[in-house]
């Protein structure tokens, strides 16, 4: 057995530097399969209140209990019948890479905690929801699942109690919107993955109108260390109030953008410093902490620890935990521009304010990029950014979209305004190619 | 003040008065066997889509009357998610299909150039397909290969760290294959 206080990165352990996957035997060897052997061990209601303990927060961005979600799922006694867990693996948000990391190296650790979770919620089928670019995950998702049923690790009569379990890979067509879980619900019934009312929420009403319980990769991926090497061991994980561990990406003008799998609460400049920090010659203005649907923060932030509440109370979410750097070089009208281009693009088109407040808000920003904007557009976006924001909306795509917007109008008013009076973009429209510097040389 | 884009509403219509066009057998075993994954044949949609364009390379009516007969489905249901979904085409696209990674991480490190340089050495705009059919481009929502940025998937397979230069010499490449 490896020597647990070694153990400090349990998610990305097996990730080997050339790319290659993780075979079953290589994942068996370092007790692979033997948290959901324990959680076999236990009763259902035992794995949920050991994973609530835990205090194991949904690593997908909203940040939830797992063990709480779970816990809303009625008992099988009360409520017999076909209930489901999906693994939400349709990574899209933009700047977002940790999931396809995990699942391309690692593709047995992720169905090893969705059979946990099923087992906890009492599921008998599980789905893995996979975006449709992923093909590399897909291939490899494939090949484990049918690894681990021709072991016997799934399938019928896992334990004494019968549990039974048949793990299902649903491989999606592209669509930014079924990342939300009722949407994703609809997505793998078949139909438009428009959001559906809550409640009834999923837990009691969701795929099929059965209990349905949705977690992200990421955190599933704990829940065969949360089991093996216990409570304690994940809480001393974590710097700060979070427990645990989070894989943390760095995109942008970084020297080596990628994603690390660091103690939660990890300070954001520690972060950019694992990417190299910023490439010669520029300089970094600001970040968007979890992805494009986060609020910027700025230089005078780096030192805040990377977790839920400290991100929060700073004015943004952590979100995924994949920041996006803006650099000196880069326009910041532009880059809101292309994050609003990309939420009016992927609206689903149900509700008015989504629907037509984001064409609205890229009409805008397109002028004042093309230097035709007016004082006035300011004030005008601050107030559509209230029209599309929370509880006027029927999901969070479009209060997610307005944060980056809102936040650059706060900390880089002066960039909008010099649009106006200039009567151009000051950075030529784009991004400039660093001096003679080609990326190749860098990378 | 100036005009307004309301939406982003799709430009096709159907025409259902078309000759259904029967699923050929692999398409039909292969929709089968997705079906029998589910406890409603209506769950297979997306996967009856993607086996027929996989086939075809794009999903034409007649094949989405033949899908929504065999899932026991009106055709505007099985339209109405096949036009949702990006990756499904309704419209055919060329031998090479070149989605290049619009979104933030990609932008800030190069897409315009990417973009400016593969339209012009086409000369067709994003979304359109050259008139030999060769090749079409699209621009695509983040790829989440944001640490290899800018990258494109070019025939399925994710190019990454691409430079102007070596964009086109990818299409140049796609070009001579086909």
């Amino acid at each position: 057995m490896t020597d647990i206080q070694t153990i400090n990165q349990p998610l990305s352990q097996h990730i080997k530097a050339d790319g290659s996957v993780t075979t079953l035997a290589e994942y068996q060897s370092n007790y692979g399969y033997q948290g959901l052997t324990k959680a076999l061990s236990m009763s259902p209601s035992e794995v949920v209140d050991w994973v609530k303990n835990a205090n194991l927060r949904g690593r997908g961005g909203a940040g939830f209990s797992a063990g709480l979600k779970w816990s809303f799922v009625p008992p099988l006694e009360k409520l017999p019948g076909q209930r489901y867990v999906i693994c939400n693996a349709d990574e899209m948000e933009p700047g977002t890479f940790k999931d396809r990391w995990l699942m391309e190296h690692d593709p047995h650790q992720l169905i090893e905690g969705l059979a946990i979770a099923a087992y906890a919620v009492q599921a008998d089928t599980a789905f893995i929801f996979l975006r449709a670019d992923y093909d590399l995950c897909a291939e490899r998702l494939q090949h484990a699942i049918d690894e681990a049923n021709a072991a016997g690790l799934l399938g019928e009569q896992l334990n004494e109690a019968g549990f039974s379990l048949t793990m299902l890979l649903h491989t999606s067509a592209g669509r930014y919107i079924c990342g939300e879980e009722t949407a994703l619900i609809n997505s793998l019934e078949g139909r438009r993955a428009q959001p559906r009312f809550k409640p009834p929420f999923p837990q009691v009403s969701g795929l099929f109108g059965r209990p349905t319980v949705v977690n992200n990769t990421e955190t599933l991926c704990n829940l065969p260390h949360i089991l093996y090497h216990g409570i304690d061991w994940f809480a001393n994980l974590g710097l700060g109030d979070d427990n645990g561990t989070k894989i943390y990406g760095v995109s942008g003008r970084v020297k080596n953008p990628g994603c690390w799998e660091l103690p939660i609460g990890t300070k954001v400049a520690d972060i950019i410093a694992m990417a190299g920090g910023m490439q010669d010659g520029v300089k970094l203005r600001g970040f968007l902490p979890g992805g494009g649907s986060t609020d910027f923060l700025t230089e005078e932030h780096i030192n805040l620890a990377m977790d839920y509440g400290t991100i929060q109370h700073a004015g943004s979410r952590m979100g995924t935990g994949t920041m996006i750097l803006l650099d000196d070089q880069t326009c910041v009208v532009g880059m809101v521009l292309n994050l609003i281009q990309f939420f009016a693009q992927e609206s689903c088109g149900w509700c008015t304010p989504c629907r037509n407040g984001l064409p609205f808000i890229r009409q805008i920003l397109t002028d004042l990029e093309a230097g035709r904007g007016q004082h006035e557009d300011l004030e005008h976006l601050l107030q559509l950014c209230g029209y599309i924001g929370i509880g006027n909306t029927f999901c969070a795509l479009a209060p997610g979209a307005a944060e980056p917007l809102q936040s650059a109008l706060k900390y880089f008013r002066d960039d909008f305004v010099a649009h106006i009076d200039q009567a151009c973009c000051p950075h030529g429209n784009s991004p400039k190619p660093l001096n003679g510097l080609k990326k190749e040389a860098i990378l | 003040m100036t005009p307004i884009i309301a939406t982003d509403a799709a430009t096709h219509c159907a025409d259902w008065r078309l000759k259904i066009e029967p699923l050929n057998e692999h398409e039909e075993t292969a929709i089968a066997a997705q079906i029998h994954h589910y406890p409603q044949p209506q769950a297979a949609t997306i996967e009856a889509l993607k086996i027929v364009q996989q086939q075809q390379g794009w999903v034409s009516d007649g094949k989405v009357k033949a899908i929504a007969q065999r899932l026991k489905m009106s055709p505007d249901e099985v339209d109405s998610v096949a036009t949702f979904y990006n990756k499904i085409y309704r419209q055919p696209v060329g031998r090479t299909v070149i989605s290049i990674c619009d979104s933030v991480s990609c932008w800030i490190m190069g897409y315009q150039g990417l973009a400016q340089a593969v339209t012009q050495e086409l000369n067709i705009a994003l979304g359109e397909t050259t008139p030999d059919g060769a090749i079409t481009l699209l621009p695509t929502p983040c790829l989440g290969a944001c640490d290899h940025a800018p990258v494109a998937i070019v025939d399925d397979q994710l190019t990454r760290q691409l430079t102007p230069a070596s964009l086109i010499l990818l299409v140049r490449r796609a070009q001579e294959q086909t």
